[in-house]
């Protein structure tokens, strides 16, 4: 005997304890199964690239920090290396170095939130998010030593980076690097071989490879379907083209292949930032003011750089026409992109899968919405 | 569904069981009686005799001990440290805030106020409640006049109290945060712990040598 | 007064301080009593009622420790040091977060019905109170000793699930309706292996009244019904709704559930009652397998009592702070696929056992435990065996998921400088 049934249509968000932001979905169940998912976004807009025309390249350091706010840095270092390319600016070799390491101990802190909040929604009521929030907490100190913040850095500018490391630096770095091993090798003991874990998460939200490039969706969730796409190493920037790390590619593309890339990213991350610190040279942070100034007056004409962001690819376009501020600037937003396949994730699964899956896909409203 | 992999689980969670608590407790942190005695100065034994209220209390559980957070010396943090001796009114800083928060209003000393003559500063304000220390205005100062501060306690209950202007800025205690001062940093000077009086301890991030103030100066004249 | 009465040494000792009735309590020797002669319906009045007062009081009282104790542990197993800012250790947060509770405004959403929106909290915190009714905390300290207790236990705690779709329903929300009814299905499913595991410590007992369960544990019955224990502890944890089987309030994915749209006190009440079940859960688990009261003679039963409650609490909070939640067809398909089996087995086994030794001594309990243990070790891993072969366990057929070499003719050649370096693939067939 057939029962019959009718879908049922419920509003989640915009306030909602697991959606990472203001983001609200309007989804149809029928039953547990999930028939019909409506994202809708758009609650954290603040016009970023609009207010970037009325600032010099400078102030808009930090109007990036706030766009992905739990990886800054990453942002930074992708706008300053489109206002270099577009102003013809040669970075200074420390600077680089450091941006590199500084760039890269956020990928470890965005991997380490975005795998601790896709268990979080796993449901284990918050163990395995503190684990990984401690560490976190080590680099955004290290951040705090760096350059005086722990979230909204606006660590960079054109040409390297303001300030050089602090002595107490380089110690807490070599420490924090070994705890932030240490705490991947627990994590991994807790959860990796986990059965419930696997359960909930292997062979959910399977996504093919082909329609994560038509998206031109990119970044660890590309990467979970086995396509061997980074930018650090397609198009090396700054000088990642010295560095030797391995790509990790999971085949399956479901919730534990994404969350199994990002964890071995951070490995990767740190044997990264290993090899900037022992090739590290002394010298100026920044070129001088006479090569430099405050005030850059880029000749017209328009860039765009794309770097590998926590998420995907992160792209400024910049257009300028000769004035002190750009004409126009735009982002190409990883998670905003990332976003668009949710639904396709989404439909025929269970509503207990909807936010691992959310969670697993990584977004930040802050970068969406911008 | 049932294997190996959750026993695992189970161990590392008892493991971090044992762990000691990493919770930064601010302001006060709860001690027990050896944590008491030892910011008392004693050993645990001589507290219990010397002061037996206070050691109960500590048995009990009520006992607190003031605590500072843990800081880098470049927190960028409020109260701005400001040497209105070195301030020549150039609104370098109200130029390169981002939001335009920094208000300065300047009359000259004199009719005719010649080069290397001071300009008086009438206005400066800093209206905390919209800035967002990024620390560009620190950045942009030409003669280390105006130093990120390294206080971050400053809530009010008036949007209006959030303004601050350049008396209480001069009255503030001066714990300027290394931020864009290397040469705090060079001297080892420690905000949280001393505070710098007279401008003239406060020295120059990038001084000016004598060749290039004569490069500057004469040559290009 | 009956027989029944005298052996309630709780209510003997409040009674006869009162009455001093000669017949009843001549052995102890309370005459004279407090009333006059006469006046025994008094006494017995008085005595029933402080006897519900001393249960109601010290039960909210244990409530206030759990739920300080609770969030401290959860602390600690998160290396913080969780709350310990009011009173000594922070034992006065519940308090504070009670009068908080209280002093919030009432919300009643416009859509509700108001009826039975209010009568939801009652209906479930009263359940959760009646249970501790049967439960022995002590040598003779009961409040009622049930020739059913079981059964009765069995048929209160589900009246939970009644309060929990009353509550959904009223408030006239979808999120909470899709709570109500995953914890129906929740109370279908898990109340059968949950009734079958008990019927082992049934048989070996012979009795369904507790007091008689814990007298017959010669060994705590966790030696002799591992299976039992095991089937029973993670349906206990289903039927509270705990984690990993925390679907109703599903925090991460529901908000709240069924309690959505309840504000101040009628929330605190479902809060009470869910950490009340916290509680009885133990407390019925030491009562039929960890022995009860039992211990050695100088400390008290009570405080065996006690510390073994504490015990299984601790287990309770260590598994809700480890383990991640389960979907729902997961959960139904482990209570119907795997406990259900399990209780089966153990239930023929022990029947076998019975019929071999009717009337177990403490050396043939120790016998049945030495058979058990094997038996249940055997059977779990069988059971997951059978339970452990979901679609991840096949590997990822090579031609659909393919690795993507991506041609890197796009990109300037000069800029993939690093190609020398061969990625890493992990294929989705692992472990």
């Amino acid at each position: 005997m057939a029962i019959r049934t009718q879908p049922v249509t419920v509003n989640l968000g915009p306030q909602h304890p697991s959606t990472h932001g203001v983001f609200r979905m309007r989804v149809m169940f029928d039953g547990e199964e999930i028939v019909d998912v409506e994202p809708i976004f758009g609650y954290l807009h603040r016009g970023s690239e609009k207010l970037a025309e009325e600032r010099t390249y400078t102030q808009i350091v930090t109007l990036t920090d706030r766009m992905d706010y739990v990886s800054s840095m990453l942002n930074n270092q992708a706008y300053i290396l489109a206002v270099e390319k577009l102003a013809g600016i040669e970075p200074v070799p420390r600077g680089v170095w450091l941006r590199m390491i500084a760039s890269e101990l956020q990928r470890v802190a965005s991997h380490l939130v975005a795998t601790g909040f896709l268990l979080q929604d796993l449901g284990a009521l918050g163990t395995p998010l503190i684990y990984a929030m401690r560490e976190r907490e080590n680099i955004l100190d290290m951040f705090e030593m760096l350059c005086g913040a722990r979230i909204t850095n606006s660590y960079l500018r054109p040409g390297g980076v303001f300030m050089d490391a602090p002595d107490e630096f380089w110690p807490a770095l070599d420490r924090g690097l070994d705890d932030i091993i240490q705490t991947i090798d627990e994590l991994e003991e807790y959860l990796s071989g986990n059965e419930l874990v696997f359960s909930r998460t292997k062979g959910t939200a399977v996504i093919t490879p082909e329609q994560l490039i038509n998206a031109s969706i990119t970044g660890p969730m590309l990467r979970a379907s086995g396509v061997d796409w980074d930018l650090r190493h397609r198009a090396p920037y700054d000088y990642y083209d010295r560095i030797t790390f391995e790509r990790k590619l999971h085949t399956a593309s479901d919730n534990y292949a994404r969350y199994w890339v990002r964890v071995q990213e951070v490995r990767e991350s740190v044997k990264i930032i290993r090899q900037c610190v022992e090739q590290i040279e002394p010298g100026p942070v920044r070129p001088s003011f006479d090569d430099v100034p405050r005030l850059i007056r880029p000749p017209a004409g328009d860039a765009y750089v794309a770097i590998e962001g926590s998420k995907g690819e992160l792209g400024f376009y910049l257009v300028s026409d000769g004035g002190i501020a750009p004409y126009r600037m735009h982002v190409r937003a990883s998670s905003l992109i990332n976003l668009t396949l949710l639904r396709d994730m989404l439909i025929g699964g269970q509503f207990g899968d909807l936010f691992v899956t959310f969670g697993s896909v990584d977004l930040n409203m802050g970068e969406v919405d911008r | 569904m049932i294997g190996l992999g959750l026993p695992r689980g189970f161990l590392v969670t008892l493991k971090n069981f044992m762990r000691p608590a990493v919770t930064e407790q601010y302001p006060d942190r709860h001690v027990g009686l050896i944590g008491a005695a030892r910011d008392a100065g004693m050993n645990p034994f001589q507290f219990l005799v010397k002061k037996p209220g206070d050691s109960l209390k500590a048995i009990a559980g009520l006992a607190t001990v003031p605590v500072a957070v843990k800081q880098s010396s470049r927190f960028r943090g409020n109260e701005f440290t400001f040497f209105e001796d070195r301030c020549t009114a150039c609104a370098s800083c109200a130029k390169y805030c981002p939001l335009g928060i920094i208000e300065i209003v300047s009359i000259p000393g004199k009719i005719d106020a010649q080069e290397g003559e001071s300009y008086k500063l009438e206005v400066f304000d800093i209206d905390i409640g919209r800035c967002m220390f990024c620390g560009l205005c620190v950045e942009a100062c030409p003669y280390d006049a105006l130093h990120m501060g390294t206080s971050f306690e400053r809530s009010k209950y008036v949007r209006d109290e959030l303004i601050i202007t350049k008396e209480e800025l001069n009255a503030a205690p001066k714990r300027p945060s290394s931020f864009y001062r290397p040469q705090f940093e060079e001297n080892a000077f420690d905000p949280f712990k001393e505070t710098i009086d007279d401008y003239h301890d406060a020295g120059r991030h990038e001084r000016p040598s004598d060749e290039d103030l004569k490069k500057k100066w004469v040559d290009e004249r | 007064m009956g027989q029944a009465f005298l052996d309630n040494s709780l209510w003997r000792n409040i009674y006869c301080v009162l009455a001093g009735d000669s017949t009843s309590c001549a052995a102890r020797d309370y005459s004279p009593g407090l009333l006059p002669a006469g006046m025994e319906w008094l006494a017995f009045t008085l005595a029933a009622v402080a006897i519900i007062a001393l249960f109601v009081n010290g039960i909210l009282g244990g409530v206030i420790l759990l739920i300080w104790g609770e969030r401290r542990l959860f602390g600690r197993f998160q290396s913080r040091t969780g709350p310990n800012r009011w009173g000594p250790f922070g034992l006065l947060t519940s308090v504070a977060d009670a009068v908080k509770t209280m002093y919030k405004e009432d919300l009643v959403p416009a859509e509700a019905d108001r009826i039975l929106f209010n009568l939801a909290p009652i209906l479930i915190s009263v359940p959760a109170l009646l249970v501790f009714s049967v439960i022995p905390i002590g040598a003779g300290t009961y409040v009622a000793d049930l020739n059913v207790g079981v059964l009765f236990i069995m048929a209160i705690t589900s009246l939970t699930t009644l309060a929990v779709l009353t509550a959904a329903w009223s408030s006239a929300n979808r999120i909470a309706i899709l709570s109500a009814l995953r914890s129906v299905a929740l109370l279908i499913s898990y109340e059968i292996p949950m009734a079958l595991a008990l019927v082992g410590v049934i048989m070996l007992a012979g009795s369904m009244s507790l007091g008689d369960i814990v007298q017959a544990q010669g060994i705590p019955f966790i030696l002799v019904q591992p299976l039992g224990f095991f089937v029973f502890f993670l349906a206990a944890m289903a039927e509270m709704a705990r984690a990993p089987f925390d679907l109703t309030e599903a925090e991460s994915e529901l908000a709240a559930g069924y309690l959505n749209d309840y504000a101040s006190m009628k929330f605190g009440l479902f809060f009470l009652a869910e950490f009340m079940a916290e509680i009885s859960t133990a407390a019925i688990v030491t009562t039929l397998f960890l022995s009860g009261w039992k211990g050695f003679e100088p400390i008290p039963s009570q405080f065996w009592f006690a510390a073994k409650v504490i015990a299984v609490l601790f287990v309770i909070i260590w598994f809700r702070m480890t383990l991640p939640r389960l979907r729902v067809d997961q959960v139904l398909k482990f209570a119907w696929k795997g406990l259900f089996e399990l209780t089966l087995i153990n239930i023929v086994v022990t029947a076998i056992l019975i019929a071999i030794w009717p009337q177990p001594t403490t050396a043939e309990l120790w016998a049945m435990a030495a058979i058990n243990w094997p038996v249940a070790i055997i059977s779990i891993w069988g059971v997951s065996k059978l339970l452990g072969t979901p679609d991840y366990e096949k590997p990822f057929p090579e031609s659909t998921n393919p690795v993507y070499p991506v041609d890197s003719g796009s990109i300037p050649a000069s800029s993939v400088l690093n190609a020398d370096s061969s990625a890493v693939v992990e294929s989705g067939g692992d472990q």
